[in-house]
């Protein structure tokens, strides 16, 4: 394969350059399988100008997430939705097309250790994949996945949340690779009228231990919310409030709309005519 | 005995439950589990890192509290004097005739306030909570055993208490749901997933790290990431801390055989854990067979499970072959549970202990069987060990003592007995 953003580090390298640019970084999030045509969603996003996007592998049992993408979770599942199969089709989007956006995939850890890690990981990389989250697996319990990812190529990204204390931090920001998520607030997934307090704390602590990319998740879906999360993040995470609108019917020409809307709100940095251009 | 001597004997029996680990130092005791909550490969911690200072908070306040005689000598006066400890032992031979003349002992745990030894958990966790110096407490609970455990226990000790339940289970169990709501309890029917005990504790782990400023999560069973299973198990550990004594008093040995039901797992890790360095007991767990091991509608965990991750621990899991949780079926709503504790699972595959399934059909009828020859209604969870023990007793002999955890009385059970019985 020949895509760029396969290489090892490649999703942190990428987001990097992005960032240096002034840009402000942009990774929607879709449940895989949600739809029979799903992957029409991973197009319509990378052209509203995504840095990266999200790749949810749903699971039965979501304890981190809120309503919304546990309803996506569930609708994935009911229509046989797997890894398997939502890698399989990740691998033919990556032969007909590249997307030019780095994809992350995010799970709950029994779905990583269920075929084994290497196996797993392997999985993602031949479906060209990059990056992965794993909301359930703390920094403590990882050592076996961080090896395993390394060896593979995929970048395990590591989340913060405002209650981890300053060792704790240093360390995911140590380890985490790609970028280090920072978890807005206390809770779940799922979209707020408010962004969190605790987000520009939480986001300033990380910034002093680290100069890795710095995404802020969980709760921002509006632009005038990204807008303020750009002020002192490197860019946002933005699942919630992309799913209730999948869930509600919309398809990717309307989820690349109010994505651009996201886009303007963030800024397109010094390359702002390449990355906007329609193509 | 004199109630002074009970007393102390009581207490002494505690503080041998609550000894220190010395973890770090290779252990006193060999069955704690290591600092990073690991039985061998099983348990751990994975949860959301949003939890992770507050599993630490929980770990270190516990540590603190199990070597204070103040919080030991608070939660044995509530053991003796709300809870009604120490239970007594009964023999059952009339029962026993049916295991080929075996004796049988129970270890009556339904003989405590509210009817299931959850009650001693559920006060060591409630005063917990107050050393925590946390005001709200959150529980999941499948047939509304635990719910209701925890709500009695946070109306003792003025906390605030929200109980989640599977909107199916609040429909199975409306009178416990009521029990709850009495006792000044909020109960929030939970409507995703399959609307069961694994989703009520998805809901309780949002809940919880939501709230978890001033919010404990007060978990039911030897399940769950550490220290839950060590804490649970400790507060559980007083059933055989006893049992072990007053079977000796009743028939000068230990033992042959323990038996109890595993769903989670903490009454059967209250009752085996006093026993796993006597060698020559053997340790029994029974699970839900439901309609059969060759159906898809049983809880055989341990039994016909593999191993995964499901709330917060790694252990023994009901999944499919693309790794979803499987739903898990049983006439015993407190069996029906899809996971179980990390330490059964370490158990289980150092040989130590031995895990069997018990269908419906055989609890229902070790159920009437106690009913009708000893005047003792079991609750369906414990019948599963009941059956288990008619087993055991063929195959050990006449000569055997089987001492079995009546883990809870049956009068919850009354409505699917009815409708099982035709009554």
């Amino acid at each position: 394969m020949t895509n760029p953003t396969l290489a090892a580090g490649a999703v942190e390298r990428h987001l990097r350059a992005r960032r240096d640019t002034g840009r402000g970084l942009l990774m929607p999030y879709v449940t895989g399988g949600i739809t029979p045509g799903w992957t029409d969603y991973l197009r319509a996003f990378a052209e509203a100008g995504a840095d990266a996007i999200e790749v949810g592998l749903p699971f039965s049992d979501p304890t981190l997430d809120g309503v919304t993408i546990q309803q996506a979770s569930e609708t994935a599942l009911a229509r046989g939705a797997s890894t398997r199969r939502i890698l399989a089709d990740l691998a033919d989007l990556a032969e007909a097309r590249d997307l030019g956006v780095p994809l992350v995939a995010s799970t709950y850890y029994n779905l990583v250790l269920h075929d084994g890690p290497e196996a797993f990981c392997a999985a993602l990389r031949r479906a060209g994949v990059g990056g992965l989250i794993v909301p359930d697996l703390p920094v403590h319990e990882a050592d076996e996945l961080t090896d395993v990812a390394a060896a593979a190529g995929i970048e395990l990204v590591l989340l913060a949340s405002p209650a981890t204390p300053r060792p704790r931090l240093a360390e995911i920001s140590r380890r985490s690779r790609g970028f280090v998520y920072a978890v807005s607030l206390m809770g779940t997934t799922g979209e707020r009228a408010a962004l969190a307090a605790s987000a520009a704390e939480l986001t300033e602590r990380i910034r002093r231990v680290t100069d890795r990319p710095v995404l802020l998740g969980f709760g921002i879906s509006t632009p005038d919310q990204a807008r303020e999360a750009g002020r002192y993040a490197d860019g946002v995470v933005v699942g919630a409030a992309v799913m209730r609108r999948v869930l509600d019917g919309a398809g990717p020409d309307d989820l690349r709309a109010f994505l651009t809307t996201l886009r303007r709100a963030l800024g397109s940095g010094s390359e702002d005519q390449e990355c906007d251009a329609p193509r | 005995m004199t109630a002074t001597e009970d007393t102390l004997r009581t207490s002494a029996s505690l503080a041998e439950g609550l000894t220190p680990a010395d973890s770090a130092a290779g252990g006193a005791r060999g069955d704690d589990p290591d600092a990073r909550g690991k039985f061998g490969v099983f348990g751990g911690r994975f949860v959301p890192e949003a939890l992770i200072p507050a599993l630490d908070e929980v770990a270190a306040e516990y540590e603190k509290a199990r070597n204070d005689p103040a919080f030991i000598s608070e939660f044995d006066h509530l053991l003796r004097t709300y809870a009604g400890r120490p239970t007594t032992l009964t023999e059952v031979p009339r029962f026993a005739e049916h295991a080929g003349g075996a004796r049988i002992v129970l270890k009556r745990e339904d003989l405590t306030h509210t009817g299931a030894h959850k009650i001693n958990n559920v006060l060591g966790q409630a005063l917990l909570t107050k050393r925590l110096g946390k005001t709200r407490v959150v529980a999941e609970t499948g047939a509304g055993q635990h719910g209701v455990a925890t709500a009695t226990a946070a109306a003792l000790m003025g906390l605030e208490c929200v109980i989640y339940m599977g909107a199916v289970d609040c429909e199975r169990q409306a009178l416990n749901v009521a029990r709850m709501k009495l006792l000044g309890a909020t109960v929030v029917p939970v409507a995703n997933g399959s609307q069961t005990l694994k989703d009520a504790i998805n809901e309780a782990f949002r809940d919880w790290v939501t709230n978890v400023d001033r919010t404990h999560y007060l978990f039911g069973t030897v399940a769950g990431p550490h220290p839950f299973p060590e804490i649970v198990r400790d507060f559980a550990r007083i059933i055989g801390v006893e049992a072990r004594r007053q079977i000796q008093e009743l028939t000068g040995r230990l033992p042959d055989a323990v038996a109890a039901a595993v769903g989670g797992g903490s009454n059967a890790i209250g009752i085996f854990h006093a026993f796993v360095e006597d060698e020559g007991v053997q340790l029994h767990g029974y699970e839900a067979g439901g309609r059969g091991a060759d159906t898809d509608e049983h809880a055989l965990t341990l039994t016909t499970g593999s191993i995964g991750v499901l709330h917060g621990s790694r252990t023994y899991v009901l999944q499919d072959d693309e790794g979803q949780t499987i739903e898990s079926h049983s006439i015993s709503a407190g069996l029906d549970y899809p996971g179980v504790g990390p330490e059964h699972a370490w158990l289980k595959d150092s040989g130590r202990a031995t895990y069997h399934g018990v269908t419906d059909d055989e609890a229902m009828e070790a159920f009437a069987l106690l009913a009708r020859t000893e005047g003792i209604i079991p609750a369906l969870e414990s019948s599963h060990a009941l059956a288990g023990a008619l087993r055991l007793g063929r195959e050990l002999g006449p000569e055997a003592t089987i001492l079995v955890n009546l883990s809870g009385r049956g009068d919850k059970d009354m409505g699917t007995a009815m409708k099982y019985f035709n009554l």
